[in-house]
């Protein structure tokens, strides 16, 4: 069976590494993956901020290109567009009239039919069931598993993992050889879009997640999202201010160091387009 | 030939506002079978009730209607009015011309002709009523009282002290209840157990109680006055008469390390133990899930040091019936534990602890001898947070209620804490503080003023552990919401009051009804608050919903009342708005044919096989047969039969068809 891709603007821009390394692993097990055509913008943050209808006909457009491609199945590797989607199949599932609404802006039928997968399910349903023996430089480090906030919220619709304390990557990261920690920042907010408006709000709150990881000894952070990335690592010189001191544990995507585990190049993962060297 | 009176009241204007009275009346002087048709302002009034009677003797009235308010309202009144009046009370009845009609249409002619109607179908149905006498039944004035905390030690001593008999059974093994683990009491401080444990004392020397520990109820039959209880007493291992309650085998029991109930985990005891040492009865039981000689086979060690040989290690658990007339639940509440808080580490940080735990560290009788030290070092805490509705009036963790008791007990633990701990900083974490009642509020000042607790108005996000503190993140709402951060060596959840473990189970047994947060529920949350719906069974304390002492000693007095009231009688009196078996003459002697469906479908145990004997006493038929003690008049069985053969007194088949009738003008 095909899976079904959606890449969102991150994962064709500041964070192509995501992409990079998504496809490579799914490659190593021959998953077949193919990109939703003529996809847009997921409406992110700022859609349903203005205007509810529009925060939804966005993703349903994206749901209902896929329904017309055939796709049964999608995988969202970025979690705010894996939010967005998954709250408008929530939300048009138990409102018709809303639903329609939305068909008839779109001009495109939408059944609801597809279903998605965040990067933590796909890796879960297709890769780590054929793990054993794939595993040639096991990840031997400690590592600190961020999930951020909108991989595990709002649980009601989501339905997955913990949402206070979630245990779905360090699960993941322990077959991959890894010792993930016990540690108090897994769900702390990054900061978010403040990366651009308010950095120093960034620092703060970025910093105290990397400050936690280093002091019960991370050798490296582990995320599952995009914007999580960039600002642990884009916006290293903010939280070093921060902190006062010069902190390089790199934070590599979870499919950047299952990568690694299975013994894929590095360029193939793209872990050279980090701000923080990649040392682990 | 029926002749029957009709009674249209205006009920000052609260019908006769929108609906013709007169002219109701008018209409229904026409009806075959009515003698007297009248409309008055008051119908419920002396002056309306005399012209009943008077029309009663004057027209020899055979049945009557009184068009007026809900059955529910005033059936009783007019009902005794007809019966003063030598007329058999069940052939009065009641057509509701304000609940159904006046109040929820606006005025006009279709209303009127609607009262009209509904005056119709009760006139047709009132000629097929039949004279009914109440049903009376023996009361057995014994109470049982499930549950030895304080409200049931209140309940039994109370109704003991009337001079009726009082069989009390409680789980664990010995009295007092949550209330003999707690330290002091709001508002005075006084200690708990030198409040509770006389009362406990008294409750075993009382002449008129039998108690039961270590027991629970079986099952349940039986209908008020007249209950039948199934009582398992759990076996002991211990021949109590010959123990004499000296304690050697508790001390000599090589597997102590058991967390102690009555200290919330925080100390340990033996497998053979007295939960406490002014527990009631003062003598121990052994833990069979424990106990090295039931897990293992070996030991035996108590029966060989026991001076009396009195440990019986085959000893049986134990089935006692008892007869009782009524009974008073009080089997209180419980707690949520702290592994119930994923935001607060699942239980996994071992000083974060639930108010109850506090209560063992601050007690006098517990792990710590009265002294604040924190579980995982033995610290003493320099820093103390306490987090109120840890879990209450939170929807999402399904808990919506206030927990009630938390804020009076969180401003006496932290008030406890500053004064063992006089250098200490206590916080206490709020969303609104509940501080009604007598003296509580004050007590509360006390806590924030004299004793210098930080009262911060917010919720706390997060717990987590960093070198040996626990981080503590809130928000000071009354600061802007500024974010606050504190290390903390100890915090207390004041977790949520719940219905206890098993309380389905119980409410299934005693046929009584529960709230959607398992608490039993009252009868009517104001008027009958003690009451539960099923007769002769009634709740104090905590087992209703979050009870503090004196709300559980008031209740528990209150449901002692009313079995005193119930056993101040020999004979209870019963509507007889019941179900019957019809009866024929022989050779059918019953349309009933015996299928007894109607026996599975009776929700209160109340029909029995009859059989029906020659003289010579060979059966000819069996047949189906109501117990008009146990028949509650719900109708089940009458919908089951698949031979009309079950009426209920008073809504007989025919009468139902002949309202239907009425109702489609077929008369």
């Amino acid at each position: 069976m095909t899976l079904g891709f959606y890449p969102g603007c991150s994962l064709k821009g500041s964070s192509r590494e995501y992409a990079e390394s998504v496809l490579a692993v799914a490659k190593a097990f021959d998953v077949e993956i193919e990109e939703i055509t003529d996809w847009n913008c997921c409406g992110a943050t700022a859609a349903h901020n203005l205007n509810k209808e529009l925060s939804l006909a966005l993703p349903a457009r994206i749901l209902s290109l896929a329904e017309k491609q055939g796709l049964k199945e999608i995988v969202v590797p970025c979690a705010a567009c894996y939010s967005r989607l998954t709250v408008t199949k929530h939300e048009l599932s138990k409102d018709p009239l809303l639903k329609a609404t939305v068909i008839e802006a779109n001009g495109l039928d939408y059944s609801g039919s597809v279903s998605i997968l965040n990067i933590i399910q796909m890796l879960d349903k297709y890769i780590t069931p054929n793990l054993g023996g794939r595993v040639v430089k096991p990840f031997d480090h400690k590592v600190a598993c961020y999930y951020g906030c909108l991989l595990v919220r709002p649980h009601e619709i989501l339905k997955f993992d913990r949402e206070e304390d979630p245990q779905s990557m360090d699960i993941l990261m322990l077959k991959t050889g890894a010792t993930p920690i016990d540690w108090a920042y897994k769900t702390e907010c990054c900061g978010a879009g403040l990366s651009v408006s308010r950095t120093s709000s960034v620092g703060r709150l970025s910093g105290k997640i990397i400050e936690d990881a280093k002091d019960r000894g991370a050798e490296a952070v582990i995320v599952a999202c995009p914007m999580c990335h960039s600002n642990l690592d884009m916006r290293r010189d903010a939280i070093n201010t921060f902190l006062g001191e010069k902190v390089d544990i790199p934070v590599l995507y979870i499919t950047q160091a299952l990568g690694l585990a299975l013994g894929i190049d590095r360029k193939k993962l793209g872990l050279q387009r980090h701000f923080v060297k990649v040392t682990v | 030939m029926s002749k029957i009176g009709v009674f249209v009241c205006h009920c000052g204007e609260n019908i006769s506002a929108t609906v013709d009275c007169a002219k109701v009346a008018e209409t229904a002087s026409k009806y075959d079978g009515v003698a007297f048709s009248v409309d008055y302002k008051y119908m419920c009034s002396d002056p309306g009730q005399s012209l009943i009677k008077s029309a009663i003797a004057e027209k020899g009235l055979t049945g009557v209607v009184v068009a007026a308010c809900s059955p529910r309202m005033h059936e009783p009144t007019f009902r005794k009015a007809c019966a003063e009046a030598g007329l058999n009370p069940y052939m009065c009845e009641m057509a509701n011309l304000r609940e159904h009609c006046s109040w929820v249409h606006e005025k006009g002619e279709a209303t009127t002709e609607k009262a009209t109607d509904l005056v119709r179908i009760l006139v047709e149905k009132v000629k097929y009523n039949q004279s009914l006498n109440e049903i009376r039944v023996p009361v057995t004035k014994t109470a049982l009282v499930i549950g030895g905390g304080i409200a049931g030690i209140q309940a039994s001593l109370d109704i003991a002290n009337t001079g009726h008999k009082v069989i009390l059974i409680e789980k664990d093994p010995s009295i007092g209840g949550h209330m003999s683990q707690l330290s002091e009491t709001f508002p005075t401080l006084d200690c708990s157990q030198c409040i509770l444990t006389p009362r406990m004392v008294e409750v075993a020397q009382h002449p008129n109680i039998t108690l039961y520990t270590y027991a629970e109820l079986e099952s349940l039959e039986g209908f008020i006055g007249n209950f039948k209880a199934k009582i398992r007493r759990k076996s002991k291992s211990l021949d109590e008469k010959l123990c004499t309650g000296c304690g050697l085998c508790t001390t000599k029991c090589p597997t102590k390390k058991i967390p102690s109930e009555f200290n919330e985990g925080l100390g340990n005891r033996p497998a053979i133990y007295v939960p406490f040492p002014q527990a009631v009865p003062n003598k121990p039981v052994i833990d069979r899930i424990h106990c090295t000689y039931y897990t293992k086979g070996k030991c035996r060690i108590c029966e060989k040091v026991c001076p009396t040989q009195a440990i019986r290690f085959d000893q049986e658990d134990q089935i006692v019936e008892v007869e009782v007339g009524a009974l008073v639940i009080a089997t209180g509440f419980n707690i949520k534990q702290t592994d119930f808080f994923p935001e607060y580490g699942y239980g996994k940080y071992p000083d974060v602890i639930t108010g109850l735990q506090f209560e063992r560290l601050a007690s006098a009788s517990g792990p710590t001898l009265g002294e604040i030290r924190r579980p995982s070092d033995g610290k003493i805490p320099e820093k103390i947070v306490f987090l109120a509705c840890a879990g209450s009036r939170d929807p999402a963790k399904g808990i919506p209620y206030c927990s009630k008791i938390c804020c009076m007990y969180i401003a006496k633990h932290a008030m406890l804490y500053q004064h063992k701990v006089h250098s200490g900083k206590s916080y206490v974490f709020y969303m609104d503080i509940r501080a009604g009642g007598k003296m509580y509020e004050e007590f509360v000042r006390r806590a924030i003023e004299d004793d210098g607790v930080n009262y911060i108005r917010g919720r706390v996000s997060k717990i987590y552990e960093k070198n040996g503190k626990l981080i503590v993140n809130g928000a000071d709402t009354l600061l802007g919401a500024m974010p606050i951060e504190i290390e903390a060596d100890m915090v207390v959840l004041a977790t949520a009051g719940i219905a206890n473990d098993g309380a389905e189970e119980l409410a299934q047994k005693l046929h009584i009804s529960y709230d959607p947060y398992r608490f039993f529920a009252e009868a009517h949350p104001k008027l009958k608050p003690v009451e539960t719906n099923t007769a002769g069974i009634f709740l104090a304390g905590a087992c209703q919903a979050p009870r503090d002492i004196p709300e559980s000693v008031s209740m528990a007095s209150g449901a002692a009342v009313k079995v005193a009231c119930l056993f101040s009688q020999d004979e209870l009196t019963r509507e007889p708005i019941i179900a019957v078996v019809n009866r024929q003459a022989p050779p059918a002697y019953s349309s009933c044919v015996g299928c007894f469906l109607c026996v599975s479908a009776c929700p209160y145990q109340a029909i029995e096989k009859e059989e029906i004997r020659n003289r010579n006493g060979e059966l000819i038929k069996s047949i189906a047969k109501v117990n008009p003690g146990l028949c509650q008049g719900c109708g089940t069985c009458v919908a089951f039969c698949r031979t009309k053969s079950i009426d209920i007194q008073g809504y007989t088949h025919e009468q139902m068809y002949t309202e239907v009738l009425a109702l489609l003008n077929e008369y």
